[in-house]
Formats: C-alpha cells, structure tokens, sequence
C-alpha cells in the first residue's frame, strides 16, 4: 500500500515554493517517512530550520516547527532542547544554511553530543538565492559567483561531523530514498547528536550552469557515482576514485549533554539539601 | 519593602532579579562586564531545576533564550556591546515571532573592542535602533542597584505582558558597584506570565487578536501545534506578502507598545521653585546629575530634573513640561551625544539643549555636571 503522507502535511499549505524538479521534496518525503517509523507524537516533537530553499521544509508538516534566522537552525533548537530535553527537535538546513554562516553552531552541537537531528539538505549550492557557492561546491565547478570556477574545496559534511563529535554520522542521496529514510530514523532513535548529510540536487542553479543535464539526470548521477562504505571495503583506490561514499560511518554511546546536564541538576539540587 | 538586606554588586542583583521574576533559562557568552550573571546563574539556575548554558557566540546565546522561551520558560541573556551587535539579527526574530525574553546589555566604552572594562553609555541608540526594519522597543534602564534588580524584574513582566523582547540598560559602573538593598520576600513584588490560550488547539490561531492587540502565546509541546516564522505571517502564523495582511501586523507590533506605556512608562521628575536649568540624566549618570544638582542648590541654583527609567519609549511628557519652565536642558551621557537628540526632538524648540559628553572612560563626575551649570546661569 502507498504511504500516505497526508497524515504528516499540513492541510492547505501545498504548492510548496520548490522548482519543479527540485529534490528538496525527496528529502522532505525521506523525512516524513522516517518521522512515521519511528512514531513520533506530533505533538513532542519540533522541527527548527533556518533560512533557504531546504529551511521552507517545516512550514509544510504538521508538527510544532520553527524557521528561524539564516544558519541559526542549531542554536536555536538546543535553546527548545535544553529547556524541555523530553521534546523529539530535529532541524533541516541547506547546505550553506548549516555549514557557512552555521558552521559554528553546527561543530558546536556536534562537540556537546547534545540530543538532536541535523539533515542537512546537500544540493552543493546556494539555492534560494540564486546559485553562489557553497561550503560544499565541488572545486572547479560554477556558480553565480564563481564564474571562472570555484577556487575553494568543499568540506566533507561526515568528516567534519565526525571531527566535531557527533555521535551518529551518515550520508544518504535521494537516489537512495528508502536508505536514506532509514538513516534518518536510525538518526533520531539514537540518543545524541546525529548528523544525515542528504545528497541532493538543485537543478534550475546548480545543474543548469554547470551542464548537469535534467533533473532526473542529476538525480542518476548519484547512482553511479556513489559506493556504499561495505561495498567501497572491496574496491581498489583506483575503482574508488571519483566516487561518494555513502551509509553509516559512525554510530557510538557517549554521554548526552541533557543527561549530563541533569546530573549537574541532581548535583546542584544535593548540594541544596546538603547545606 | 518586606524583605531580606544584602550587599549586592548591580550584576548580583541582576542575576537575583531575573530569579525572582521566575527565569528559568540563560543563554549566554561571557563578556566584560556583564560576565557575573552568566556565572551566578550557572551555580543557581541548576538548584531550582532551571537551565544554564554557555553557547558559542552570543548569536547563538540570543537564537537559544529564544527557543526556550518558545517551550514556556522566562528567558535571559546577558552582555555588553560587541556581543550586543552579534545578538541583533536574532532580537528582530523575538520582535515579529512575539517572543518574550530580557536581554542585558552591561555597557562599556567604544566601538568595537573599545575599552573593556570602562563604563559607557553609547549604545542607547542601538538599543531602540539596532536590529533592521521597524520594530517595537522596550529598553529600561536602571541607576541603582536596588533599581536593577527591581527593573529586572519588570523586564520580565513587560516581556511576558507585551510578548516582546525587553532591554535592560545597565553600564560598567552600576554593574559592578556595590549597595546595600533589600531582596523582597516572595509575593512583594507582581510578578506577570504571559497569557496563554483558552480555546482547544484545533481552533488555536498563534497570532489571533480577537481578545487584545497581544495575542495568547501557546507554548511548543503543550498540544497547540503550530509554525513560528521571521517571514512576515498572518493570524496563522504562516509567511504571508499580502500588503492588506503585512501593513496591519507590522503597525500592531509597534502598538503594542504606545497602546500600554501605562505600564511601560516610568521616570523620576524632579522640581524646584524657579528652576530655569533642567538636566535629563539615565543610569550611572543620574547619579551624578543628582550629586550636581544638591551642590547647585547649595549655592543658590535650582535645577529641575529628569530622569528616564524606561528609557525607550522616551518620556516626552515631563521632558516636554521641563521645557517649558527652563531656559537650558543640560544632557550629561557617557557618549558624544545620543539621547539629546531625543530630548531635543520632543521639547519643539521650547528651550536651550546642551551635552555633558564624556567616552574617556571615566564616569560623568557630579562636577563636570556643575561646571555647565554654573556656566549656563
Ligand atoms: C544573515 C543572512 N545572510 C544572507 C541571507 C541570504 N540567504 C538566504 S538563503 C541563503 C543561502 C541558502 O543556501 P542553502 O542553505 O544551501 O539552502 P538552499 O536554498 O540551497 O536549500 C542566503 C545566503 C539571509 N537570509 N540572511
Ligand atoms: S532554487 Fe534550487 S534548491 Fe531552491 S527550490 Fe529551486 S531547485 Fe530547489
Ligand atoms: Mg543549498
């Protein structure tokens, strides 16, 4: 049976403002999906976003959700997780959203393990306003603001998670819907902070500058130029160059900043009673 | 006042103040001068089951008082100017989101680094002025530190009041001087929660005004879902660019707070027979326009006084009235000259407006003061 996903978006508020095309609904869908499997109460659970194409996401669900400033996503839901550690947050952001102007708050949630989702919408570019660079733009390749190619080299969204200390690290594409939705569940059932860098596509400023094809065709790339982390054990550095690697390249325990905050509660409080 | 005597440092009373009026979360990022209440709230907060953290940056600091206010709780962040300038963008998001909390801004000299651990009062006209677009502004400005602690605890009332963010004003001087004051017992003091709705969440609209021009705040994980935007919305909450939508709700932010300077207006007016030199003073520089003015009497010159406590919205009326009976108004401020526009602009011309402007890093003395006096009479 087809999912229905009327259950999850909020009545009236359809055409989204995405191009046609665009796979931020992918993404979007991979969410909801995962939302469904793992059960959350609608009513518990806040999804914050920032500013950006990927940021318009939570004005479409039916949960309690936030749009906040550009790249602010992060800060503002440990504010909404610290004072309520019972709520299920979960924050969506574009690439430029979460790691230029939030790469601060994003290596810092990443540092305190505090129990949030990070999905970051990863379409290599700057999309709502018109296609400048990113922190994940390709070297070499074109935007608005590149004209003779990017001079930077992107950051690796896993590496750095993993650099910073989050706890559950993943990449999925909206190739790989259905890994990808279980990545996200598996990342907001895990007690810390989790990271899901979602390979995505923005064809009308990414794709048509850079020759990319249409947007299916984008959306195919990924399945050639992606290897699974098992799959990659088995290939040679020469078969692997080039290629993306996708799955779950961290998932460990490790103390959770709310837990550890209500122990200094706890310690605070018998402090109290211990005069 | 019913109550306990302490010797508190201003930042002291800040900290107790935001207790009393029932914060239950801080935000922040340690700045000079204003670091004190981060580090008392970050030993109290935890003792009654509150929530201290220690953000990144102070942009950060602003985004998460915001979201913990946005789950029910009173919310506090405190600073001085360069944090004031990161925590802008995000004070415009709790003005359109109608999001309570208190901001203290612990002022010292400069622009920029400036100096650190001087006091100055130059970002008066940030605190109405400083995050983009129109906006309303609520910015108190204590002189004590018994003050302090009381005005704190209006912070919090208005905020909650108004659903609005509140500023508190204080300098290096006040921040960090030591006074007897008396903490008052439980109950002396009103304390105001925001209203929270009464209809059942299918009917909840977040920004209805059907009841009043401030709308019932429902907090995130009672039941009452619904989206929170920096996009201009409509009664719904959602982003909306219709002019007939856009214009009303914009016009309604800003009379939130003209339609309630009954509770929001609050100065000292002082006067004496004959007077013809009147003297505007805030914060620590009240204190010296005070001194000034009982050695002016002392030598036979009556000198009226004004002294803003909510400093946005201005007082125009006794500003205004003083104006009428005196030939000069003396404006001393730690700045090179901000409020004096202020007070020019609403006493239509009626009387001579002169600055006392120091940013050297000393305090307005009481004699700087009294030099322009006895040069204007
Ligand atoms: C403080 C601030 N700076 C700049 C902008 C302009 N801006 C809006 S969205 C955006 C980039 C969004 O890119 P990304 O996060 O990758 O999201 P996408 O649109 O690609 O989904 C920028 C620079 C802004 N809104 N606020
Ligand atoms: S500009 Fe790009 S990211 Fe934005 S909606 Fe269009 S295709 Fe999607
Ligand atoms: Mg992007």
């Amino acid at each position: 049976m087809a999912f229905n996903y009327d259950k999850y978006m909020r009545p009236g508020k359809l055409p989204h403002i995405w191009c046609p095309g665009c796979a931020h609904g992918i993404v979007m869908k991979s969410i909801i999906r995962a939302l469904d499997r793992v059960g959350l109460d609608k009513d518990r659970t806040v999804i914050v976003s920032g500013i950006g194409c990927a940021s318009r996401m939570p004005g479409y669900v039916d949960f309690n959700t936030l749009h906040t400033t550009h790249g602010r996503s992060l800060a503002f839901a440990t504010g909404v997780k610290m004072a309520d550690p019972s709520l299920n947050v979960i924050c969506v952001a574009g690439d430029g959203d979460s790691l230029a102007i939030g790469g601060n708050h994003f290596i810092h949630a990443c540092r305190r393990n505090i129990d949030i989702t990070m999905i970051v919408f990863n379409n290599n570019i700057y999309g709502m306003t018109g296609g400048q660079f990113s922190p994940t733009t390709p070297h070499g390749k074109l935007a608005s603001t590149t004209p003779y190619g990017n001079p930077d080299y992107a950051f690796d969204v896993a590496e750095l998670s993993m650099g910073a200390g989050a706890t559950y690290v993943s990449r999925g594409t909206v190739y790989h819907a259905i890994p990808l939705e279980r990545q996200i569940a598996d990342g907001i059932t895990h007690k810390g902070f989790s990271v899901i860098d979602a390979l995505c596509t923005c064809p009308t400023t990414y794709g048509r500058r850079n020759k990319l094809g249409s947007p299916i065709d984008m959306i195919l790339w990924f399945k050639d130029n992606t290897v699974g982390l098992k799959a990659a054990q088995k290939l040679s550095p020469e078969e692997l160059e080039g290629k993306i690697l996708t799955g779950v390249f961290r998932n460990d325990i490790k103390p959770e900043y709310c837990e550890e905050y209500q122990k200094i509660i706890e310690m605070a409080q018998g402090a109290v009673a211990g005069g | 006042m019913k109550g306990k005597e302490v010797f508190f440092q201003g930042n002291e009373a800040c900290a107790e103040g935001a207790l009393y009026a029932g914060c239950r979360f801080f935000g922040g990022y340690p700045i000079t001068p204003s670091t004190e209440i981060a580090e008392i709230l970050s030993n109290r907060l935890p003792k009654i089951g509150g929530a201290f953290i220690q953000m990144e940056d102070e942009i950060a600091a602003m985004a998460s008082i915001i979201g913990a206010s946005l789950v029910g709780k009173k919310s506090l962040t405190a600073t001085s100017g360069p944090g004031m300038s990161l925590k802008l963008e995000n004070l415009g998001f709790a003005c359109i989101t109608e999001v309570p909390c208190v901001i203290v801004n612990v002022m010292r000299g400069g622009p920029s680094t400036g100096l650190p651990t001087g006091p100055g009062q130059s970002d008066v006209m940030q605190a109405k002025w400083g995050t983009h677009g129109d906006h309303p502004a609520v910015v108190l400005a204590p002189a004590s530190v018994q003050e302090i602690f009381n005005e704190t605890v209006r912070a919090f009332n208005l905020a909650e009041r108004l659903r609005t963010p509140v500023i508190l004003l204080t300098d290096e001087i006040i921040g960090h001087m030591r006074e007897k004051i008396v903490i008052p017992e439980e109950g002396v003091l009103e304390i105001w929660d925001r209203s929270r709705p009464d209809c059942s969440p299918e009917e909840f609209l977040p920004y209805d005004t059907s009841k009043g021009i401030v709308p019932p705040m429902a907090d995130f994980g009672s039941g009452y879902r619904h989206h929170v935007t920096g996009l201009n919305h409509d009664a719904s909450g959602f982003p909306t660019n219709k002019p007939s939508l856009v214009q009303p709700e914009e016009e309604r932010l800003m009379a939130k707070v003209t339609e309630n300077l009954d509770i929001i207006e609050k100065y000292e007016h002082l006067k004496k027979d004959g007077a013809k030199v009147g003297i505007v003073a805030y914060g620590s520089s009240a204190r010296s326009a005070k001194a000034a003015i009982k050695q002016a009497e002392e030598e036979g010159i009556p000198v009226d006084f004004v002294r803003p406590i909510t400093l946005w919205p201005y007082p125009t009326e006794p500003t205004l009235e003083m104006a009428g009976k005196v030939d000069v108004i003396i404006v001393p401020e730690m700045n090179l000259g901000q409020m004096i526009d202020e007070v020019q602009r609403c006493i239509l011309g009626k009387a001579r407006v002169i600055g006392v402007n120091r940013v050297d890093g000393d305090p307005i003395t009481p004699e700087n003061i009294l030099e322009k006096i006895r040069e204007v009479v």
